[in-house]
């Protein structure tokens, strides 16, 4: 172990973590250590088995205090995970944080390398890059910004209006901001949950009431977020309020419009019945609806297409909510803090050709029969098929778009269990006989084994196996006018042909169609999956990549209603910690212009994505707005005479990471 | 800087200095650790925030001191953590590359390319594609040819030191 | 002997331009020379080798030295200046960073001397001769001509510089200021360009008209299209070094409607003028596709020798590598 610093310039300390036999089991820790010790400058130069442990920190804080140490190098995992920790440890030395360097030998070395020589003459060349590189940090300090204390949250569906509640009642303004005419998402569809069977509209309604009428929630239904500005704590949205052509705050949803409208008869379809029945131009979704105010649909209403309709609707209201001039309107508001809980798409069962949805009329997807067997659906949740019959053998075809190399590879999670669920209802409803085939029954939920075992109890037939195909090419005189399931039985273990009445196909969930851009929005990002991507799995599961802005629910990855409800009040409550702290600490890796250095050629003004560089006409200089400054460097790589800084990221400092890793 | 000795003895091993964006490509290479992906031990990464932070003159300079090749990560056009850092990058570098060519650096040591955060297995795959290219390739080893450059200056630098008087012509 | 300074003047593979500059001092070369003993000047005066190698070490105060450094002979020259003077300045764009010999790092020497000896339209060389280092005429007696080097050099490359005056040519005014701080002995710190250290936008007087959303669309050249005489010459798409240029020349090409082409070479903040252009530049293009991008870059169909005009061989790569 060195005591004295051998070289000139700031004394070093290096400390090499093994975490366990992470680090240790692949990289020789030990050379690493003694080939630091000799590097100019380093005057400490430690290994420990966790440097990230309590032990370890305190380690770093001793040595800076007792050895004078000026600068700080740690090689452990990634610095998106431990760089505040040590930064914290050096803090807790009474050095400042930012005379630190952090090397991820974990992640980007131990972990993808078999070579042991060469993960270890990997390691020891970036450590020499941060030893070179800490030399040249200067000391900083993190701006504190005020917050504002607001929250919007974006999807209303059962995530959304779960976080909206929770930061509302904690006393915070809510901004609940939803898509379509009405909140309550795919929760609302549904008529029962899993696995205790309790009516989906007898917990939803309630909160769905409970947001229309708190103080502190604003519901802008039929709306979209178009624009976020600004950055954490600090945001400006700009929000598009669709026009329904109704007055919201005068309408009470009395229904008396739909009743007058031209169209006697409904002919168009209706969205929220999955098509299963029809609507007029002017609907309300659902008995409901929230907020309970009706809609006029441009694309089908007569006045609005073509200007030459008698209005009935609008003579019939005698709160003359009705408005046909209305335009559409974009709000901006500023907020702290953003949730995002805009759930997801169920899968196209189309792309399924083989399973003939929408080729087969008695092919159902799992959300057209949560509408037929849900009281207030279509047929008053009496299952008839499309055909008028009555089933007597259904079958339900698990993993329709999931756990498949064609399509959807991920396990959707709630497939198996609403399952379950309907093949329960389908067969109290029906009497039919109903099978379920599967590839495996995925049960790992609270109860939901105690309610698999209740079905097998009740007599529903499953089958082991992933289906091939459906069709209706009858071979025997039971086959004939029926649908045919071929499946191999991988349980009895041959290749089974069952004739049933209808087909229900267990969709997948897939991220939102427009995730993408939605997430463009937001600035967060996607797995290669599509869903919105957590800022880590484990310890950061409803954080983003874009500090201020959380996911909650199946917008981060297919859930059910228990873990999306916990994840929205875990996302509530990381908002809640934001903008209740009244500020927020910015990293201080912002860029600066060295103001005598400047020639101002303002080759940099245009550079800046957030305008954070402006051109001062009195001096002729360029100058850096700091909050603005989101610290991506851009200009400091653009300035022709290198008169701007990028804080952590300065030429020299990355000059001397090149050299020390290269020499 | 003493060198472990590497595996296959004699076999060229490319030092490949990568700068990789924080956001996306940085992340993508965690994710490759975090998925225990096996790749190539040739990159040395060099973390920045934004591809856009990347001055052509670090390209240049780990070229100069002796990397033989430079690999660049960033977000995907339209996905920068920035909005459109990853643009500028773009078109520096196309710029640079033709530059680079100029001057007789080979195609394939210099590389862009967009990785997500998501892509643990493109940083896996562009990684080997690379080494692979830049192993056949040969070494660059700039500071050696430097040397060797300079190695015609050897001779009068000896001999002025020693105030030669071995005739030349003065015009 | 007087007590006046010693000064020396000397030139490598250089235009004579420098030397020209010193001239263009005017009645300014008076009192210079009235301040000094002019103790080698070869381009004015007759001196010889010998003459050089018969001074004293560090008896000549200071000796301005122009030209890149491409031969045996000139290399040997300034190793011999550097070992006689106490200061050497670097003079020019030629010396400070090869200047537009410098260019021909680009070439291997082969290619080079084929083209002069053999392949240039002109020359009549059937037999190929070329020239040779060594040879001996009919007395028998020998005669050496300078090696031809592989690679063309700064002066700062070669031996050791205490200061450096930029530009092709320097200016009579930093001349002057360079001459006067060392007579006075207010010397700034070894090393020093003596310039300011800022770039040319900062002296240009067309820099009010430079937009602040500056984003290119083409690059045009100077001899294919017209320059309007008021309005920042890059914002109308022609390549202009000025950006990355260190100032010091108070704009003379930009007044004279040409672009700047750099010869100052960078502030001490850039290591590589080419390259930090290049990053300014791009960036600054509006295309966001290859193709498009591509498109515009088209219009600078040499980058090398646009960005790098003064300073290939003080570049990052300093020449062509593969030859």
């Amino acid at each position: 172990m060195k005591s004295a610093s051998n070289g000139s310039g700031p004394k070093i300390g290096f400390y090499i973590c093994h975490c366990g036999t992470n680090i240790a089991g692949t990289i020789d820790v030990e050379a690493v250590r003694e080939h630091a010790a000799k590097l100019p400058g380093v005057a400490v130069s430690k290994g420990y088995k966790y440097m990230c442990s309590d032990p370890g920190q305190e380690m770093i804080a001793q040595d800076i205090r007792a050895q004078g140490l000026e600068r700080l190098v740690v090689a452990a995992c990634s610095p998106n995970l431990h760089e505040e920790t040590f930064r914290k440890a050096a803090a807790k030395g009474g050095l400042n944080p930012f005379f630190f360097q952090m090397v991820n030998i974990r992640e980007h070395a131990s972990w993808v390398h078999e070579d042991k020589a060469a993960a270890t003459q990997k390691a020891e060349d970036q450590v020499r890059a941060a030893i070179h590189r800490v030399r040249f940090h200067k000391a900083l300090e993190k701006k504190r910004v005020p917050v504002h204390p607001d929250v919007m949250v974006v999807g209303g569906g059962i995530a959304g209006i779960h976080a909206a509640l929770t930061a509302a009642n904690a006393g915070k303004k809510v901004i609940l901001v939803e898509r379509e005419a009405t909140i309550g998402g795919h929760m609302a569809l549904f008529d029962k949950t899993f696995p205790t069977l309790d009516c989906s509209a007898c917990i939803l309604t309630p909160k769905m009431s409970a947001v229309k009428g708190h103080p502190n929630i604003t519901l802008w239904a039929y709306s979209e977020v178009t624009k976020v500005e600004g950055y954490v704590g600090n945001f400006k949205v700009t929000v598009k309020r669709k026009p329904r052509y109704v007055k919201e705050d005068l309408c009470v949803g009395c229904d008396a419009c739909i009743d007058a409208c031209v169209f006697k008869e409904a002919k168009f379809p209706d969205e929220f019945n999955q098509g299963l029945s029809k609507r007029k131009p002017v609907y309300l979704s659902f008995p409901q609806a929230t907020p309970k105010v009706v809609t006029i649909d441009p694309k089908t209403c007569i006045q609005l297409k073509t200007g030459k309709c008698k209005m009935t609707c609008a003579a019939a209201c005698d709160r003359k909510a009705i408005d046909f001039g209305q335009k559409e309107e974009s709000k901006e508001v500023p907020v702290g803090a953003i949730i995002l809980t805009t759930g997801f798409d169920a899968f196209d069962p189309k792309r399924h050709e083989y399973y003939g949805y929408g080729r087969y009329p008695n092919v159902y997807s799992a959300l057209e029969v949560e509408r037929l067997v849900n009281a207030s659906g279509p047929t008053g949740g009496d299952v008839v098929l499309r055909d008028g019959r009555r089933p007597e053998a259904i079958g339900i075809i698990h993993c329709v778009g999931s756990r498949d190399e064609h399509t959807n590879k991920w396990c959707s999670r709630v497939c198996c269990m609403y399952s379950l669920k309907l093949a329960h209802l389908l067969k109290e409803r029906t009497g039919a006989q109903v099978y379920n085939f599967y590839i495996d029954m995925r049960t790992p939920g609270k109860t939901f084994e105690e309610f698999y075992d209740r079905l097998l109890k009740e007599g529903v037939q499953f089958v082991r196996g992933r289906v091939a195909e459906v069709n209706d090419w009858a071979m025997t005189r039971e086959e004939e006018g029926r649908l045919v399931i071929r499946v191999e039985d991988t349980l009895a273990g041959f290749v089974r042909r069952i004739p049933v009445d209808m087909v229900v196909l267990s969709q997948g969930l897939e991220a939102r169609k427009d995730a993408l851009d939605v997430r463009r929005i937001f600035n967060i990002g996607c797995g290669s999956d599509g869903f919105f991507q957590e800022r880590h799995p484990k310890l950061a599961p409803v954080s983003t990549f874009a500090d201020g802005i959380f996911i909650a629910g199946a917008c981060q990855g297919p859930k059910d209603i228990p873990d999306t409800v916990a994840q929205a009040g875990a996302a509530a409550a990381e908002a809640l910690a934001l903008v209740d702290a009244g500020h927020v600490e910015m990293e201080p890796n912002t860029s600066r212009v060295v103001e005598e250095e400047c020639s101002g050629c303002k080759s940099c003004v245009p550079l800046c994505p957030y305008s954070a560089i402006t051109f001062d006409e009195a001096k002729k200089k360029a100058s850096i707005n700091e909050i603005l400054c989101k610290g991506c460097g851009v200009c400091a790589a653009a300035c022709p005479s290198g008169s701007i800084r990028q804080n952590l990221f300065e030429d020299d400092e990355i000059f001397g990471e090149i050299e020390g890793v290269l020499s | 800087m003493t060198h472990h000795d590497k595996k296959g003895a004699g076999r060229f091993e490319p030092r490949i200095v990568a700068f990789f964006c924080n956001w996306c490509t940085y992340t993508a290479a965690d994710l490759a650790g975090v998925s225990r992906l096996k790749y190539a031990p040739n990159t040395r990464v060099i973390r920045v925030m934004c591809s856009g932070r990347v001055d052509p003159q670090f390209v240049l300079d780990a070229f100069s001191r002796g990397a033989d090749g430079v690999l660049l990560g960033g977000c995907h056009p339209g996905d920068c953590h920035y909005a459109e850092g990853n643009y500028k990058t773009l078109r520096r570098m196309r710029l640079l590359e033709r530059m680079l060519k100029d001057m007789g650096v080979s195609d394939g040591r210099f590389r862009l390319e967009w990785i997500s955060g998501a892509e643990g297995e493109k940083v896996k795959t562009v990684v080997n594609d690379m080494v692979a290219k830049v192993r056949a390739l040969g070494p660059l080893d700039l500071p050696g040819k430097f040397k060797d450059w300079d190695s015609e200056l050897e001779g009068l630098a000896r001999s002025v030191h020693a105030s030669s008087k071995e005739a030349a012509h003065v015009r | 002997m007087s007590a006046k300074p010693k000064v020396g003047f000397y030139w490598c593979a250089s235009c004579g331009g420098c030397e020209e500059a010193v001239v263009d001092l005017a009645e300014g070369v008076l009192d210079v020379v009235a301040a000094v003993d002019i103790v080698l000047w070869p381009v004015a005066m007759d001196f010889k080798r010998s003459d050089v190698e018969g001074m004293a070490d560090k008896s000549m105060t200071v000796c301005f030295i122009n030209g890149a450094v491409r031969t045996s002979e000139q290399e040997e020259m300034v190793r011999m200046l550097r070992k006689k003077a106490q200061f050497v300045i670097s003079f020019g764009s030629c010396a400070n960073s090869g200047g537009i010999p410098g260019l021909a790092n680009q070439f291997s020497k082969e290619t080079i001397l084929k083209f002069v000896y053999e392949d240039c339209p002109g020359v009549d060389n059937s037999a190929r001769t070329r020239p040779q280092t060594r040879m001996k005429d009919e007395g028998d007696r020998s005669l050496h001509l300078p090696v031809f080097r592989d690679m063309v050099r700064s002066l700062d490359q070669v031996i050791d510089v205490d200061y450096y005056l930029p530009g092709c040519p320097p200016t009579p005014k930093l001349i002057m200021g360079g001459v006067q701080a060392l007579l006075s002995g207010k010397l700034p710190a070894k090393g020093t360009v003596l310039s300011p250290d800022v770039a040319l936008c900062d002296e240009c007087p067309r820099k009010d008209s430079k937009p602040t959303d500056l984003a290119l669309t083409e690059f045009k050249r100077p001899h294919l299209a017209p320059i309007d005489p008021e309005k920042c010459i890059l914002a109308q798409g022609f390549l202009c070094m000025g950006p990355a240029t260190r100032s010091g020349c108070e704009a003379l090409c930009v007044k004279g409607n040409m672009p700047c082409s750099g010869c100052f070479g960078p502030t001490s903040k850039v290591r590589d003028q080419g390259a930090k252009l290049v990053s300014c530049l791009a960036g600054s293009i509006a295309a966001k596709e290859t193709p498009e991008i591509d498109k515009v870059l088209s219009g600078i169909p040499d980058p090398v020798g646009s960005f790098y005009r003064y300073g290939l061989p003080k570049s990052m790569l300093k020449r062509r590598i593969d030859n």
